[in-house]
């Protein structure tokens, strides 16, 4: 019997309240972005956007409630960016997104910081329910950044993994764990590559005691990088079904899956509100495609975060997405 | 040789037998008064009403058209004063679209990305009121900056089309629609600008075939540019040489002119509009530092080909600074002339091989 978790994976909008009070209270130059030490009045804000974000997801009926990551000014490189051995430098691209963020460039040790701990204490206290954690995959976060440290990539991702590790320890008690990996699709790692990225994976997972799914995404999986992230001690991989269908189901047809899955099967990057049933005739399809396979648990989720879409559609795509597993709970029920 | 196409913007009066037509990409920075015009415009409890806004639009039009004349540019812009940003303005003049909220640029960095909810239809004229008004605020040609479909299509939600391909097309359809209309009003210096190829230059095919249906109608003397910012040049050219287009507006001072041997071979067969100031430094290039980058343009292409310009638009400028490069540009332009003139200038452009064979 299949569980369906209605969940997304972080990196919220801002309200739009926020985005005005934050920008008057920080500024819209590159100095002005999170640094970690923000003052009272700036964490106050973020406190009562925090607060919304998790109202909304009670309200729609999700599974797992994210702290909604709305301080990440920086998206996925947000760990580094406030990390007191990298400095930020000038804004790059984010992605092939018409998103920026601060280049972070390593120069010292990367020790834990607590900055994410942090942010989870704080939604533990405002929410009784599921409590899920988001952080950017080990190979994802190496590849946004720019290492003057460690001097070898392989060093820096061992690095990188070594710090998601002691952040992700830290952690108040989780029921989830997204780490979000787009550049193994993005900039899909090479061969040892990949089967370090999965090690690196492999490490920050065990760090934990929840379920750990991560969460590629902007088209499948090489198929060599999909066997090796296989072999990480993880309970999901997440499917970017928005982006591509055929390599995903193939991926899976080929080489297998772990118990539980995560399906993108929500646009977060268009303001096109999906219907409910059609999110839940979309799982069915999945389901049907992969005839042998049954999971344990599958995650409804955007495919990316959210931060790309307009407060409000924002809100209805959590609502879809809490109804969807709603319903393909009563079908398969 | 001579350029007929170009040679339609030559001054009457222009002193030098060369003739490298200086003009801006389109934005320039706004009078303070205008956005304080605005906000109290925006704000329900004052009474600065519609009238106000337009006659307040209306007089930095005029302002910004004259302070371009001022400084000498042979085909002038409005500083586009009425145009928010370059999605947004168009998106709320194109049926077919709707707003849904500020979406997150960069930091606190907004923008109102507009979604595509319907098929997009053409009603009233963008841009004629715009360009009528500043083609009576001055003697010189105007020039029209109109954003690209292919950007219009990238830079908004899409939840009608198929894909952004197909949106893209019927978006370069209404520009076409548009520019018939400017052309009959008297415009003929439209450039089409094309921020969004810069960060998918695999999509150049797509915005070629957009460019067929922009141009489709449209009278041969009407000058057509393409600006492209900032990217990696290699990977549209040559392909982009295919494109209907007279011009190609390109940023390069900005990279120090490290991509210029992009264009060198095959042979650039159209006119180049070289960027030589760089928009993201606050300071005024020396008149003798543009005519260096000037000559790097003709490296490219001959004199008869080559049209001098900003790297791209000048908005975020202090205002001083965005006027002083302006002034610098065409004094330098105007000392490049003369030393062609004179033959003073000997460039060699390296013969390139063939694009047929």
């Amino acid at each position: 019997m299949t569980e369906y978790v209605s969940t997304t994976p972080g990196l919220y909008p801002l309200p739009d309240w926020a985005k005005d009070d934050l920008s008057d209270l920080k500024g819209h130059q590159k100095h002005d972005l999170i640094s970690g030490d923000e003052g009272e009045e700036i964490t106050a804000a973020y406190e009562e956007a925090r607060q919304e974000v998790i109202g909304v997801q009670e309200e729609a009926g999700l599974d797992r409630i994210v702290e909604g990551q709305l301080r990440w000014d920086d998206m996925l490189a947000h760990p580094l960016a406030v990390h007191d051995n990298v400095e930020t430098r000038g804004i790059v691209r984010y992605y092939d997104n018409n998103n920026f963020y601060r280049e972070p460039v390593v120069q010292g040790e990367l020790d834990a910081s607590g900055d994410v701990a942090n942010e989870l204490e704080s939604a533990a206290a405002v929410t009784d329910g599921d409590l899920q954690a988001v952080l950017p995959g080990p190979y994802s976060l190496a590849d946004l950044a720019t290492d003057e440290q460690y001097g070898d990539d392989a060093e820096f991702l061992g690095a990188i993994a070594d710090f998601l590790e002691a952040e992700a320890e830290a952690f108040p008690e989780v029921e989830t764990l997204f780490l979000l990996e787009p550049s193994l699709v993005e900039n899909a790692p090479e061969d040892g590559q990949d089967e370090r990225a999965s090690e690196a994976i492999d490490q920050v997972a065990t760090a934990v005691d929840a379920d750990v799914v991560v969460q590629p995404y902007w088209g499948a999986l090489e198929e060599k990088v999909y066997a090796h992230l296989l072999d990480a001690d993880i309970d999901a991989v997440g499917f970017d079904f928005v982006a591509n269908q055929d390599d995903n189901l193939y991926n899976i047809q080929e080489y297998g899956a772990t118990d539980d899955a995560a399906l993108g099967l929500a646009d977060g990057q268009n303001t096109l509100v999906e219907d409910p049933e059609a999110i839940r005739d979309r799982v069915e399809w999945v389901e049907d495609k992969l005839q042998v396979t049954e999971f344990e648990t599958v995650y409804l989720t955007t495919n990316t975060e959210t931060f790309y879409l307009p407060y409000g559609k924002f809100e209805e795509k959590l609502e879809v997405l809490a109804e969807a597993a709603e319903l393909a709970e009563v079908k398969a029920a | 040789m001579s350029n007929e196409n170009k040679d339609q913007f030559r001054p009457e009066d222009h002193d030098n037998d060369h003739f490298l037509l200086t003009t801006v990409v389109g934005s320039y920075p706004k009078p303070k008064w205008l956005n304080r015009a605005k906000e109290l415009y925006e704000d329900p409890d004052h009474g600065f009403d519609e009238e106000d806004w337009q006659e307040a639009k209306d007089d930095a039009a005029r302002l910004i058209t004259q302070e371009h004349e001022r400084a000498g540019l042979d085909a002038v812009v409005d500083g586009e004063m009425r145009r928010n940003e370059m999605v947004e303005f168009f998106a709320h003049r194109i049926e077919g679209y709707e707003f849904n909220g500020p979406v997150k640029v960069w930091g606190h960095n907004y923008f109102d990305k507009p979604s595509v909810v319907s098929d997009v239809e053409y009603t009233d004229s963008w841009l004629v009121d715009e360009y009528e008004f500043t083609a009576s605020a001055t003697d010189r040609p105007v020039k029209v900056p109109i954003t690209g479909p292919y950007t219009l299509a990238s830079w908004s939600f899409n939840e009608a089309y198929e894909d952004d391909e197909e949106l893209t097309y019927a978006l370069a359809d209404l520009v076409n629609e548009e520019i018939e209309k400017l052309v009959e009003a008297g415009a003929r210096y439209i450039q089409i600008d094309e921020p969004a190829l810069a960060t998918t230059p695999d999509d150049h095919a797509i915005v070629g075939e957009a460019l067929e249906h922009i141009v489709d109608d449209i009278p041969e003397e009407v000058r057509i540019g393409l600006h492209v910012c900032y990217g990696d040049y290699s990977r549209i050219y040559p392909e982009i040489l295919e494109f209907p287009v007279d011009e190609f507006d390109l940023e390069l001072a900005n990279g120090d002119y490290d991509q210029l041997d992009v264009f060198k071979d095959p042979e650039f067969t159209a006119d180049l509009a070289l960027g030589v100031t760089d928009v993201h430094v606050a300071e005024v290039e020396s008149v003798e530092q543009i005519e260096e980058n000037i000559k790097k343009g003709l490296e490219v292409v001959p004199p008869e080909q080559l049209v001098v310009s900003p790297d791209c638009g000048v908005k975020l400028l202090p205002r001083e600074v965005a006027y002083g490069k302006m002034e610098n540009m065409v004094e330098a332009a105007r000392n490049v002339e003369a030393d062609l003139d004179a033959g003073n200038i000997d460039i060699e452009r390296e013969t390139p091989t063939p694009a047929d064979d």
